[in-house]
Formats: C-alpha cells, sequence, structure tokens
C-alpha cells in the first residue's frame, strides 16, 4: 500500500495553491485517478498550460514539461510524433486554449495527435485577474469587459467542443462539468475513456469540464456552482460530441 | 525629509487603499509621493504589503528596506516587519487579529482594536480608515484633516458609505488620544 | 492641471489618450494587464477603440493594419508577448507605419517570472524581429517619464514613420506616483497622405497608397534598407536623451543605469555624496539611439577610474557601455535578473568594493 488511500500515485502530497472553491484540484485528482486505474502513470507526461494550472507540474506525480501559453498540444504533437508509446496530455484553461492556442489546439485535432487534452472551460482568465475569455459569457463582467462582454464587439463564446467535432479526424471529443457529485463519475469515465483511446492509439481525445473560477466571477464558491449550472451549463450543453467508430 | 511607511496585512483588509488614502493626502500636502506595493503570486491569498514614501524632494529608490513606520493589520506582517522598523518610528498593531507586540522598545506602539472598532460601527471594511487615520495622529505624517478629505473624495462614487468611514475616521483619532 | 495619482499602467493608457491614440489592442499580462483594463474603461468615453486580441500575433497585425491606416495606435504588454509581436515589429518597420509598443518587462527567458526585469534589453535595441531594423527605444524612471514618453512617442514615431517602444519594468508599471498632464495640450498628428491607406476617397485623390515590406529586386530592398538607416542615423542626431546625475563634480566612479534601477542608484549617490564621496551616473532616457558620446566622455573625467552599468539584466547594456567608453576605464556589470532590486545599499557596497580595487 504506502500511499494513504485517499489520495491518488499520480498526485504529490503538495498543497494546491488554487483559491476555495475552484474545481482545478477535483480535475486534478480525476486525472490522477485515471492515470493510476490505467497504470501509466511511469509512462505519462503532462504538458502545463499558462495560466493558473502553471504548476500543476508540483501536484502530478509523472513527468511534466511546462508549455508557452496556448502552444501545449504542439509540444505533445512533438512528444508522441517522436515517442509514440508514451502517454501525453494537455491540460489547458480556456485563454490558453481558446484563444492564444487555437491555431495549435485545431491542427492537432485535425492530424489526430494520439494524446488527450483536458480543457479547463471556467469563462475568463483566471490567473492574470479576471480578464475576458472566448468562453465568457454574454454580459459577463471581466476586468476587459467592465460593462459586461458586448457580442456585438467581441462575437458570442467559442464553444470548443462543436467547433473541434466539425472536423472529420478528431476522434473523441466530449464536455462533462465537476459542479456537483452526479457530474464528477461522469467526468471521470470520459477521462478515462480518453485516455483509454489513446493507449489503445486510435485516436486524439479531448474532455472539456466546465469550472468555476469563484476569485474573478467575484462570487462566494456555492453561488459559483451555482452560477455556472444555470448559466454555463444551457450554452455549454454537457455531452459527448464524438466517439471513434468501433 | 522622508518618510516611509509600510502597510502590510491580508490580502482583501483594505491594506492598499489605506496606503493610497496616505499618498494621496501627503501629495495634497505638496510633497513628492510614491505607493509602491507588492505585486506576485505571493498575492493570492497570501499576504499584502505596500509601500508608501513621502518626502520634501524627489524620491530616489523605491526599494525601502528598513521602513521609519509599519502599520501591522495582521501578525504575519508585525512578525515579519517589526524587526525593520526603523528607531523611534511608529508601529501600529491591529490588536483584533494580534495578541503580540512588536517585541521593540526604540519604536513607538500604537495599539488599535481596528477589527472590533469597525464591527462595532457597523462594517469590518471600515477598519482599514481606523487604521489610517490613527496612524496618521501618531505620526503627524500628513495632515489629518486633508487626510479626511481624501477619504471623502476617494468614496466620492459611493457617497452612502461615507458617513460610516467619517465615523470609523473619527474612531481612529480617538484611539490615537486625538 | 492638478496632479492626480496614478499608477503607471493606467497613466500610461492616460497619456496615450491625451497623445490623441484613439485605437487600442491588447493581449492580458502581467504585469502590465492594468492598462487594458484602464482602456477598456476609457476608450469607449472618448468613442475610441478598445479590443482584446486573441494572443500577441494577433495584436501585433491588429496594430499593423491599424498603423497602416495613418491613425494612432498603441499596445502594451510584457515581455513574452513582446517576444509573439516582435514578427509584427519587424514587418511595420519594413512597411514604414508608425505604432508605438510598450513593453512593462518582466523577468525571463521563457515564462520567467512576473517581477521587474531589465532583461528585454537586447531584444529592443538590437532587434527582437528579424531584419535590419531599429526601434527608437524610450526608458522612464517613472510614472511621470511614462506619461511624458508615451504622449512624446508618437509624434516621433510620426516623424520616423516607425515603431516606438517605450520601456518599463513592472515596478514602474505598478507603482502609484503623482503625475501631471500637459493643460491644453492638442495632438498634432502628421498628415499621412503621401503613404497611408486611408482610401483614396478620403485623400480626395486617385492615386493609390500602398504600404508592403516585400522587395524582391535586390537594389529595391537596399535602397529601401538604406532609407531606413537614414532615418536611425538622424535619430541618433537628433533623439539621444539622457540624464547626468551628480556628474559636474570629481566623481571617482561612473555609473550608467536607467528605469527603475537608476532611481535606486540615485539614492545610493546622494547617500555616498553625504559621506564625502562622489560617484557619477549617466542614465540613459533612449537606449536607441543611446547616448554614446555623453557615456564617452563622462568616462574620460579625470577623477573616474571605473565605469559600472548596473542593471536588471545578466549584463547586456554593459556591452554597449564598454563599446562607448573604448577601453579607457575599465566597464563591469552589477545588477540583478532574478526580479529582486538591488538596494541602494548593496549599490554603495560594490561601488566602494570596486573602488578598493
Ligand atoms: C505570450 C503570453 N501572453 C500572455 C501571458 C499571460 N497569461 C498568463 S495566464 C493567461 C490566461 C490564463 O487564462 P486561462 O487559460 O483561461 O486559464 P485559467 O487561469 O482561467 O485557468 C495569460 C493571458 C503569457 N504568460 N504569455
Ligand atoms: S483564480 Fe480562478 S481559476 Fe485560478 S485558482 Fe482561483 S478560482 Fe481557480
Ligand atoms: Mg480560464
Amino acid at each position: 500500500m504506502g500511499k494513504t488511500f485517499s489520495k491518488p500515485e499520480a498526485l504529490t502530497d503538495a498543497h494546491t495553491h488554487y483559491c476555495p472553491g475552484c474545481t482545478h484540484g477535483i480535475v486534478h485528482r480525476l486525472v490522477a485517478e485515471v492515470i493510476d486505474e490505467l497504470g501509466i502513470r511511469e509512462n505519462t507526461v503532462g504538458i502545463a498550460p499558462v495560466g493558473c494550472a502553471v504548476m500543476a507540474y508540483n501536484y502530478f506525480d509523472c513527468d511534466f514539461q511546462e508549455a508557452a501559453h496556448g502552444r501545449a498540444p504542439a509540444m505533445a504533437t512533438g512528444i508522441k510524433r517522436v515517442r509514440p508509446d508514451l502517454m501525453a496530455f494537455t491540460y489547458q484553461g480556456d485563454g490558453d486554449l481558446a484563444s492564444i492556442g487555437m491555431g495549435e489546439i485545431v491542427h492537432a485535432a485535425n492530424r489526430g495527435e494520439k494524446f488527450t487534452t483536458i480543457f479547463i472551460n471556467n469563462a475568463i482568465y483566471g490567473m492574470t485577474g479576471g480578464q475576458m475569455a472566448p468562453t465568457t459569457m454574454p454580459g459577463q463582467r471581466a476586468t476587459t469587459a467592465p460593462a459586461g462582454r458586448d457580442v456585438e464587439a467581441t462575437g458570442m463564446p467559442i464553444r470548443m467542443c462543436e467547433l473541434l467535432s466539425t472536423l472529420a479526424t478528431p476522434g473523441y471529443i466530449s464536455r462533462q462539468t465537476v459542479l456537483k457529485p452526479k457530474y464528477v463519475n461522469k467526468a471521470k469515465k470520459a477521462i478515462k475513456k480518453a485516455f483509454e483511446y489513446q493507449k489503445e492509439n486510435r485516436c486524439y481525445s479531448f474532455v472539456e469540464i466546465v469550472s468555476t473560477c469563484p476569485t474573478n466571477w467575484g462570487m462566494t464558491p456555492l453561488d459559483s456552482l451555482k452560477w455556472a449550472e444555470d448559466t454555463l451549463l444551457p450554452y455549454y450543453p454537457l455531452g459527448e460530441f464524438k466517439t471513434p467508430e468501433e | 525629509m522622508q518618510k516611509e511607511v509600510m502597510f502590510a496585512g491580508f490580502g482583501g483588509q483594505g491594506i492598499l487603499l489605506s496606503a493610497k488614502l496616505l499618498a494621496y493626502a501627503a501629495m495634497e500636502q505638496g510633497a513628492e509621493v510614491m505607493w509602491i506595493p507588492s505585486y506576485g503570486p505571493e498575492m493570492r491569498g497570501g499576504t499584502a504589503y505596500c509601500t508608501v514614501v513621502v518626502s520634501d524632494k524627489l524620491i530616489g529608490s523605491p526599494i525601502i528596506k528598513n521602513p521609519t513606520h509599519l502599520v501591522a493589520m495582521n501578525r504575519p506582517s508585525l512578525e515579519k516587519f517589526a524587526p525593520v522598523v526603523k528607531p523611534d518610528g511608529v508601529v501600529l498593531i491591529n490588536s483584533s487579529l494580534i495578541p503580540v507586540r512588536s517585541g521593540r522598545d526604540d519604536v513607538r506602539e500604537l495599539i488599535v482594536p481596528a477589527n472590533e472598532a469597525a464591527v462595532k460601527l457597523g462594517s469590518v471594511k471600515c477598519a482599514n480608515i481606523i487604521a489610517v487615520s490613527a496612524f496618521a495622529a501618531m505620526s503627524k505624517m500628513v495632515d489629518v484633516d486633508i487626510l479626511r478629505e481624501c477619504v471623502k473624495k476617494e468614496f466620492a462614487k459611493k457617497p452612502k458609505i461615507i458617513p460610516l468611514n467619517m465615523k470609523a475616521f473619527d474612531e481612529g483619532l480617538k484611539i490615537a488620544g486625538m | 492641471m492638478a496632479k492626480v495619482l496614478m499608477k503607471g499602467n493606467e497613466a500610461i493608457g492616460e497619456a496615450a489618450i491625451r497623445a490623441g491614440c484613439k485605437n487600442y489592442f491588447a493581449y492580458p499580462i502581467t504585469p502590465q494587464s492594468e492598462v487594458a483594463e484602464y482602456l477598456a474603461k476609457r476608450m469607449p468615453e472618448v468613442d475610441g477603440v478598445f479590443l482584446q486580441g486573441e494572443s500577441e500575433v494577433a495584436v501585433g497585425y491588429m496594430i499593423f493594419g491599424a498603423a497602416a491606416c495613418g491613425e494612432r495606435v498603441m499596445t502594451t504588454s510584457s515581455s513574452p508577448g513582446v517576444s509573439l509581436m516582435s514578427e509584427a515589429i519587424s514587418y511595420i518597420a519594413g512597411a514604414r507605419c508608425p505604432a508605438v509598443f510598450v513593453n512593462i518587462m518582466r523577468g525571463g527567458p521563457g515564462l520567467g517570472g512576473i517581477l521587474p526585469s531589465q532583461a528585454d534589453y537586447f531584444q529592443a535595441t538590437k532587434g527582437g524581429g528579424h531584419g535590419d531594423y531599429r526601434l527608437l527605444v524610450m526608458a522612464p524612471e517613472g510614472v511621470q517619464e511614462a506619461v511624458d514618453m508615451t504622449m512624446k512617442a508618437f509624434d516621433l514615431a510620426e516623424k520616423y514613420r516607425g515603431p516606438v517602444m517605450i520601456m518599463g519594468d513592472g515596478l514602474i508599471g505598478q507603482m502609484m506616483e503623482p503625475v501631471e498632464f500637459p493643460e491644453d495640450f492638442t495632438p498634432t498628428p502628421m498628415n499621412n497622405d503621401d503613404w497611408a491607406t486611408s482610401g483614396m476617397a478620403t485623400r480626395g485623390t486617385d492615386k493609390r497608397n500602398l504600404v508592403k515590406s516585400l522587395f524582391l529586386d535586390p537594389k529595391q530592398l537596399n535602397d529601401h534598407n538604406l532609407l531606413l538607416k537614414a532615418g536611425y542615423d538622424r535619430m541618433r542626431q537628433e533623439e539621444v536623451r539622457y540624464e547626468g546625475y551628480n556628474t559636474d563634480a570629481e566623481y571617482k566612479l561612473l555609473i550608467v543605469s536607467y528605469g527603475t534601477m537608476s532611481r535606486v542608484c540615485k539614492t545610493a549617490i546622494d547617500t555616498m555624496k553625504e559621506e564625502g564621496l562622489e560617484i557619477g551616473m549617466v542614465r540613459p532616457q533612449t537606449l536607441f539611439p543611446f547616448p554614446e558620446q555623453a557615456i564617452h566622455d563622462a568616462a574620460a573625467k579625470e577623477s573616474c577610474s571605473h565605469v559600472v552599468s548596473i542593471e536588471l539584466s545578466m549584463g547586456q547594456m554593459v556591452e554597449d557601455v564598454d563599446r562607448c567608453v573604448k577601453g579607457q576605464r575599465p566597464v563591469t556589470w552589477y545588477g540583478e535578473c532574478g526580479g529582486d532590486i538591488p538596494t541602494p545599499e548593496e549599490i554603495i557596497d560594490h561601488v566602494k568594493s570596486l573602488l578598493k580595487n
């Protein structure tokens, strides 16, 4: 045994720096549990984004690389092309993936690179202090949208699962959340499938997790869960958008 | 003459605002001023600190290792910064959150139960105003009447909370013995 | 106008508006995001343009497109973001468009840190992007100077038809100082009719304008580069700015330092003066063009035995200082590059140790 039963082996003992009520921690845990269950820890390389999860390498106990802002999918491509036997996953926020890194994610997915992306959509730039993200909801306040997001000037929020699903190549695309215990199990199942498809060398896999950022939404953790459920989920519907052909 | 005061406490205690008000008042008095916040990862949920430099001539270094005075709003700040305050400086201790003292006999301690006093007045949020007025009264770094005007101007856009902050201001003066 | 207490980042935003710049594009990055946040509020009030781009790469080209229309335009960023903009800066320089870039530097390389730094000196003054271009680079020492330089930057960008950069550091961006904006200032943008793609109808002509940087013909490209060079040479003649500090004294040692770092040096110099030790300083206000002659002459002073370049980098400007001193005196570097700033006491200790040897 050695390690306590409550903590996955793929997580370190470090205390996370995430704010109270932030869902980054829950998702870390799910990913770590999946890594444990598939027994791939010694073979896995994670790629940290630039965002609040930049220090994910302190929490996951496997090899890790740190990318430039938005470029994790290109680094994962590098890994998988030179070492197809390794498992690679990118863990990216919505600013990182859907704004500055839009080019990298679309092309990696379209080439069907055989890695896994965990996409944390919290509808805001967390780390830099609450600026507008491409996923910010209409009317939602952000420090660079002080009067609320004006869709006339900035367009509607981007739905990454739907967008990537228009591509023919990517195999597994799923949107989940961890806002309530009832969602958490489903989210874990999706993450597990994503890693399994990679393990079987089948396809590119992408799991979006609708998340919270109480700090920059200016809400209590409880209110932020409710707000996410009432506001984000209707616009970002949960479910599987693509699964690989059997 | 150059004087420096370090404001320190938890993020969310209004540290940056107290410091800004003092700088603002000093500027209105015609002094040269500089307001230097700490910024960086340590701010998240941790200690926030901010230095205000007031001088009668152009200010050089923004890096102040030994401030003239300290306003400590929580215990870690007092423990960290009390040892570096220059002799004869004022060390304001928010006794609502700090059960200990500076441990120095060459500084002037000002004990202010800022949180308790603020709660009595109606909101813990005005603890920072109590602290800055008490500090100004004791240190004489700025004229308290000018400082009072600056507080009013700062809250001009939220007139509803001005009366509370004026009460807090007077409470601070009272605690400082003025 | 009365003095107001402002953060450097916000003051830079306000200065741009006062200078007649109604167009701002940016991408968030610490420690300069407050410029964007300030202008997100302010630009709508003056009917200006505020847009958060999807990346600094995109922002660089938003600036290019806007500048090529002959409009005053600015962006602000910090080191990793400026790296991404460097490609566009090269194109903007090549296509000869006026634009203002602000770099509120943080530590590098890579993600580095978010604390103050001056490690982008080479990037700003020696290239950054590809090709034979130069940026006119100004480095303020505080909030007021950041305002003055930002306002001036637009005129200079137009005078030389090229990108101008303001190099601040995290501390200048984050700290508050009293600032005064000039009263009754009327911006005087230059007439861009002869080159900008402002629309033939706007210009009332049927002569079209072309903004580009492609010159496949070697002679044309050579001529184009010579034209750019003529501009850079003129900058060297007309735009060098620096401050001499205690340079009238019989100083034993000369410091060269800029930005936040030079402010700390000033305190150190004042303290040593009180102790009877005279130290001089040349503070470049323009990093390109560099105050070559001033540094050369200041180093030549008979009393001066040593020159030290004090920077928040591993020693970049020191190479230019050395170039200017031309072997007359030993030139060395002192500084930090992790985000901490040397204190006046540390500078004093270092200066004294140099004088002992
Ligand atoms: C090239 C570059 N531009 C900007 C930044 C600043 N930056 C750091 S994190 C971040 C956004 C993070 O937001 P998101 O990806 O949504 O992650 P979150 O913090 O919300 O989890 C930005 C803009 C950077 N580090 N590098
Ligand atoms: S800022 Fe937001 S995303 Fe970042 S740790 Fe805090 S709650 Fe989480
Ligand atoms: Mg985000």
